[in-house]
């Protein structure tokens, strides 16, 4: 097989190449088009990045390019050509043995995707005895063998277990391990470290790059993070609406995009907010502790200053408690022990205590708009709520508000009778801020209100959040894991690990000199757009170990 | 860029909307035959139900000279073992079997569906006590316990309603409550919460109409459930008592002409049949246009 | 510590269900509690005196604490007394367990012949529909079930009775002799061929076991139709769920042929759910046990039980309703503990 990659490299034929695709989906009784005639190629050992917003279309090209479409999907035209024969005319027979053995999937979340029922090796193995590639005692030692080299712990135990039995980080390595055995020469890679915390993910990309380059295997990389696939990719490629925006070589598409569009996509990373010293606070947090009914205590002795008018970011990953703490300030979730003061006076620590006007003062938005808005309301009945039901607007008075409120978040008074169902993602947002804002509240928290948005309209919400603050002196509470956000917004940072808030301080100081060492970890985890950055910090750990293994 | 979008979105907007508006019609033209079928036929026991007195040839209990009479002129389908004119039966019977069922089903979705809501809005010793209560009244089979019950309080039209309405709301209440949760997670519904909404706003407000597309289904499959434990029991002899014109004691009494060829019996039964496959293929219908919601009944 | 957690999840469904059974069996011995007071006088008829008036309600225990009666009533039913039946009051004393008895060995019969048919043909057609989703198959069969469960059953009963029937009368029927002459006898030939399954089930203690199942054979086929319509529906839906899963995705991607992607990917998966299934739809069976008796004259409970309702005779409804009860509990119950015996997280705990 080495031998044959040799000689097709230097002949630079392409190990794929995917002519003319398109994808069609059914939905609303209707086909729609996915893919409108993209084109792809790629030669033994390369990796393609493709890059996308949402409904860009990658993950429906990745899966194409092994000749398959999901359930409701259907490929309308074009070819897949795999190593010189039409995966799309072939016979399925001739495709289902291309598949598992030739090209391999690693998929978004591997918790959905291993079969629960059968152990992690015995599902590894599957494709090379299927296949009649190894032995089933052979397929075993080089299981135990590709774990090793994709640093899963205990590699020579970990198969006997199930999917359920292993972390979200290990599940995703053992999926490429099933991907590796049959040592195939494409594989293609949905998203794998999406689902990831980021301290995780440093380490499952520096696994696969890896192996990817020791076996010298061509991928398909998907992802819509961009310091990622600048890491991952020798080429990369922007989608948008289903169609190639533009394709180069990631340096040179990092340095030099040609399009407007990728510009935009780039742009976003530079957003900063100079970050302005507090008078006084709004908000005092005092030793905190809070559990889930009978459980052990998710937040434990948190104290934390919010500044009036100011933006504090809450940082951490999934199950630092940074959310709970939410639910703590709004009262949904009554702290056991502590006490918070809000504005001078102590806050009841129950929503149930505290009376219709202290409710006003904070309120709340969502990651998600689409459940945070009742699909049965028009928008005029979701902004004009609060007005009423707070300040008692009444008629022209409450008409005249709600138009203003609409200008404030730019959007035109036509949307007000639409249901939340005919918006799109960031007009949903928008008047989730604005029913936010009808209340006038002093204080807004902002749980991961940008995470389920795409990048161009995160950036739009973003500013829009920054010139209300500006407008109105309200102060925002800003829960997120994404350090990029932490930087366009926060005036102050806090650093949350497992219930427990390691680091606090203004952005600048907590951002370029971090005191603790898990807000090191987890900045230096944050992906750049430097190519070389994945190279130089593992380079940087490792002599790090090295130094703190001497010291 | 930002001043941009909200002209695109406008037209898009305007055309999703217009889409949304004929997609009843579309719906409604794209209906299979089999959902027309089912909607024809609930017409026609509709209005047979409710001009009963104007359409049927005889009196309800107006009694003949000769019992089971062949079909004639005279007598459409003959007549009943006391000589009463079938088809005339058969009409008042639409009336009374669907009736006493469309009442029932109301009784059982209006107790199930406000306490299966109030459960999963409340959660706590509430959601506890009814959940448990209605996982014993669910162990025993209904129709047993339907039987058991009517032999302490005897067969009377108010007692089988009640009973009836009693057990199938078991079954309603399962599934307010279950389709209640779903919502009750939602964060619109702890953004009225937050607010300081009462009881009253966040379940007409925020919980009512995101819950009833899939109530409305089961409206339909229940009341066929109904309408088919009534007429198992009248057929029993302990549901709709004598003189009442009632399909299910209809079939029983005339069970021993089918001994002789004749398909007389088969009448009121097969007019039980058709109306049951016809809310049936309406339901389905409904649940596919809808979503893909509920394949299973 | 492995077996422990299934133990242990097994031992509480167990004590669940015990307890569930516990309370079903409070509900039907208050049936009699709930019982209206001249109810004694109602059942004696015209001739009642004071004496048996009171006598009766002695009888039934009317004149003592509720909670003393529950006890003695659930001591004597373990020890397999159920009390005596009203309708031995004139002269000899009839048990309720002695009528029960050869009624339970034949409804139990009756049952277990129809799920040995209905299980298996129900399940094939569920996953087969599954598998040809959307087919010729698959829509005709989705449309005929879906017409079946609309129907009583004693509407199919009879039209099965009628059919069987019809092998004799039909050609003397006027309907047959409007009919062409070669229409007629070709109807006829066809409705020869079904077998003459007795259209009465005449059961005794002395029938033999082989003509015991011809003569259940109506009453079983109703049954089977009722229920493998609803149990291949639900089939149908458990299996289309499961094949939507990502991991039947990553089979297919890995290059598995369908046979492998079901039988090894998606069958260790199916058990809880197609078990769950058939547990659910057997308590169509017990309602269809009462109907279907009726009809044939089958002498099981299910008949014992309609007639008794009829009469008032309660001792004997209310050991009815608490054998039925039972059964259904104890179906759910194991069912339940197949589910958590396939289940792989339980069996495999972190």
């Amino acid at each position: 097989m080495k031998s044959s990659n040799v000689i097709a490299r230097e002949r630079g034929t392409d190990l794929l190449t995917v002519r003319d695709l398109h994808v069609e989906g059914f939905s609303d009784e209707r086909w729609h088009p996915i893919v409108r005639g993209v084109n792809v190629s790629l030669k033994r050992g390369e990796v393609l990045g493709l890059i996308g917003e949402s409904g860009a279309g990658k993950s429906t090209i990745g899966l194409a390019a092994m000749g398959y479409a999901k359930p409701g999907c259907r490929i309308t035209q074009g070819s897949v050509v795999f190593d010189g024969a039409d995966l799309l005319s072939m016979s399925e027979a001739r495709r289902r043995r291309l598949r598992g053995s030739r090209i391999a999937y690693v998929a978004q979340s591997a918790a959905a995707w291993f079969n629960p029922a059968h152990r992690l090796l015995d599902q590894t193995v599957e494709t090379a005895v299927a296949h009649g590639i190894a032995s089933r005692g052979e397929a075993n030692r080089d299981a135990v063998e590709l774990y090793k080299r994709l640093q899963l712990p205990e590699p020579e135990t970990i198969g006997f277990r199930y999917p359920h039995q292993v972390s979200g980080g290990q599940l995703q390595r053992a999926m490429t391990a099933m991907a590796m055995v049959c040592r195939p020469d494409l594989i293609v890679f949905d998203e794998p470290t999406t689902a990831l915390d980021v301290t995780t993910q440093v380490e499952v990309l520096a696994s696969i790059r890896r192996i990817v380059e020791d076996f010298n295997t061509a991928a398909i990389y998907v992802t819509h993070d961009l310091a990622v696939v600048a890491q991952m990719a020798d080429r990369i490629m922007v989608l948008r609406h289903g169609q190639t925006v533009e394709e180069a070589v990631t340096r040179q598409m990092l340095a030099a995009p040609t399009q407007e569009y990728t510009r935009t996509l780039w742009a976003v990373r530079k957003l900063v907010k100079p970050e302005i010293e507090a008078r006084d606070h709004l908000l005092t947090i005092d030793n905190v502790t809070a559990a889930y009914a009978g459980r052990v205590k998710v937040l434990v002795d948190v104290s934390i200053k919010v500044p009036r008018g100011r933006t504090v970011a809450l940082v951490g990953e999934s199950g630092s408690g940074k959310s709970t703490l939410a639910r703590v300030v709004t009262g949904l979730l009554p702290a056991i022990s502590g006490s918070i003061s809000f504005d001078g006076q102590p806050l009841p620590l129950s929503l149930k205590q505290r009376p219709k006007d202290l409710l006003r003062r904070i309120q709340m938005i969502y990651q998600s708009p689409d459940s945070a808005l009742n699909p049965r309301q028009t928008v005029e009945d979701i902004i004009a709520r609060p007005l009423e039901f707070y300040l008692g607007l009444k008629g022209e008075q409450r008409d005249r508000r709600i138009g203003e409120l609409m200008h404030m978040i730019e959007m035109d008074e036509s949307f007000l009778d639409r249901l939340p169902g005919e918006l799109s993602g960031g007009q949903k947002q928008r008047i989730c801020i604005a029913r936010a804002v009808a209340a006038n509240p002093d204080l807004i928290i902002c749980d991961e209100v940008t995470s389920a948005l795409d990048q161009i309209v995160q950036e739009e919400i973003l500013k829009l959040l920054m010139r209300l603050q500006r407008e109105l002196g309200v102060s925002y509470i800003f829960i997120t894991h994404d350090i990029s956000t932490v930087r366009a917004i926060a005036d102050k940072v806090v650093v949350m690990h497992q219930g427990k808030v390691v680091e606090q301080g203004s952005k600048t100081e907590v951002l370029t000199t971090p005191h603790a060492a898990y807000t090191e970890l987890l900045l230096s985890s944050v992906p750049e757009m430097d190519p070389d950055w994945l190279t130089q910090l593992l380079a940087r750990r490792k002599n790090r170990g090295i130094l703190d293994a001497a010291g | 860029m930002t001043s941009a979008e909200p002209l695109i979105q406008t037209t898009r907007a305007h055309r999703v909307r217009r889409t949304r508006r004929s997609r009843m019609r579309m719906a409604l033209k794209n209906a299979p035959l089999s959902a027309w079928f089912g909607m024809g036929v609930i017409l026609c026991y509709v209005v047979i139900a409710l001009f009963a007195p104007l359409i049927a040839p005889y009196r309800e209990t107006q009694v003949f000279s000769e019992a089971f009479a062949p079909w004639s002129h005279e007598f459409t389908f003959g007549t009943d073992q006391l000589g009463r004119d079938m088809l005339t039966r058969l009409i008042y019977g639409a009336r009374n079997t669907i009736g006493i069922a469309f009442i029932t089903t109301t009784f059982s979705f209006a107790a199930g569906m406000t306490l299966g809501l109030l459960a999963a809005m409340y959660r706590g010793w509430l959601d506890q006590l009814l959940s448990r209560a209605v996982d014993v009244l669910m162990s025993i089979p209904s129709l047993i316990f339907a039987l058991m019950l009517l032999s302490i309080f005897g067969s009377s039209i108010p007692s089988l309603i009640l009973i009836i309405a009693l057990l199938d709301s078991t079954r309603v209440f399962r599934l307010a409550r279950a389709v209640g949760l779903n919502v009750v997670v939602m964060e619109y519904v702890e953004v009225a919460q937050l607010r300081g909404e009462g009881p009253v706003w966040m379940l007409r407000k925020e919980i009512l109409p995101n819950v009833l597309p899939p109530l409305i289904a089961e409206f339909g499959l229940r009341f066929c459930f109904v309408f088919l434990t009534i007429a198992a029991l009248s057929f029993l002899g302990v549901g709709i008592q004598p003189p009442s014109a009632d399909w299910g004691s209809m079939v029983r009494e005339n069970a021993t002409l089918i001994t002789y060829g004749d398909v007389t019996p088969l009448l009121p039964a097969g007019a039980i049949a058709l109306l049951t496959v016809a809310v049936n293929f309406v339901v389905d219908w409904f649940l596919h246009s809808t979503s893909g919601l509920r394949d299973e009944k | 510590m492995r077996l422990n957690s299934v133990a242990k999840t097994v031992l509480q469904r167990l004590g669940l269900g015990l307890i569930t059974l516990f309370i079903v069996s409070i509900i039907i011995f208050s049936a009699v509690a709930m019982l209206p007071g001249d109810f004694a006088k109602a059942t004696l008829g015209q001739s009642a005196t004071p004496e048996t008036v009171a006598a009766l309600q002695h009888e039934i225990g009317l004149d003592r604490p509720p909670v003393e009666r529950y006890f003695s009533w659930v001591g004597k039913m373990l020890k397999g007394d159920f009390g005596s039946s009203f309708a031995s009051r004139t002269g000899y004393r009839r048990t309720v367990a002695e009528i029960i008895a050869p009624r339970l060995y034949n409804t139990i019969f009756l049952a277990v012949m129809t799920a040995l048919i209905a299980v298996p043909l129900a399940l094939g057609l569920g996953i087969v529909a599954a598998l040809y989703r959307n087919s010729w198959f698959d829509r005709v069969v989705n449309t005929v079930t879906l017409t079946t469960i609309s129907f009583p059953e004693f509407f199919i009963a009879y039209m099965l009775a009628f059919l069987i029937i019809s092998r004799d009368t039909f050609a003397g029927t006027e309907f047959a002799q409007s009919l062409p002459a070669w229409l007629a006898i070709s109807i006829n030939w066809t409705l020869n061929v079904v077998p003459k399954f007795p259209t009465l089930a005449n059961i005794n203690d002395e029938t033999p076991f082989w003509d015991h199942v011809w003569r259940a054979a109506l009453p079983s086929i109703t049954l089977t139709l009722v229920i493998v319509a609803h149990m291949m529906r639900m089939t149908r839906a458990a299996i289309l769920n499961m094949l939507s899963s990502p991991y039947i995705d990553m089979a297919r991607l890995k290059g598995m042929g369908p046979m492998v992607v079901v039988v090894r990917h998606a069958l260790p998966n199916a058990w809880a759910p197609i078990v769950t299934v058939v547990a659910f739809n057997l308590a169509y069976l017990i309602v269809g046990v009462v109907i279907v008796e009726v009809v044939f004259v089958y002498p099981g409970v299910g008949q014992l039980m309609v007639d008794a309702v009829r009469s008032r005779d309660v001792p004997v409804v209310q050991a009815c309703a608490l054998v039925f009860a039972a059964a259904y509990i104890l179906l759910n119950l194991i069912a339940d503990i197949i589910s958590i015996a396939t289940n792989p997280r339980l069996l495999h705990p972190r």
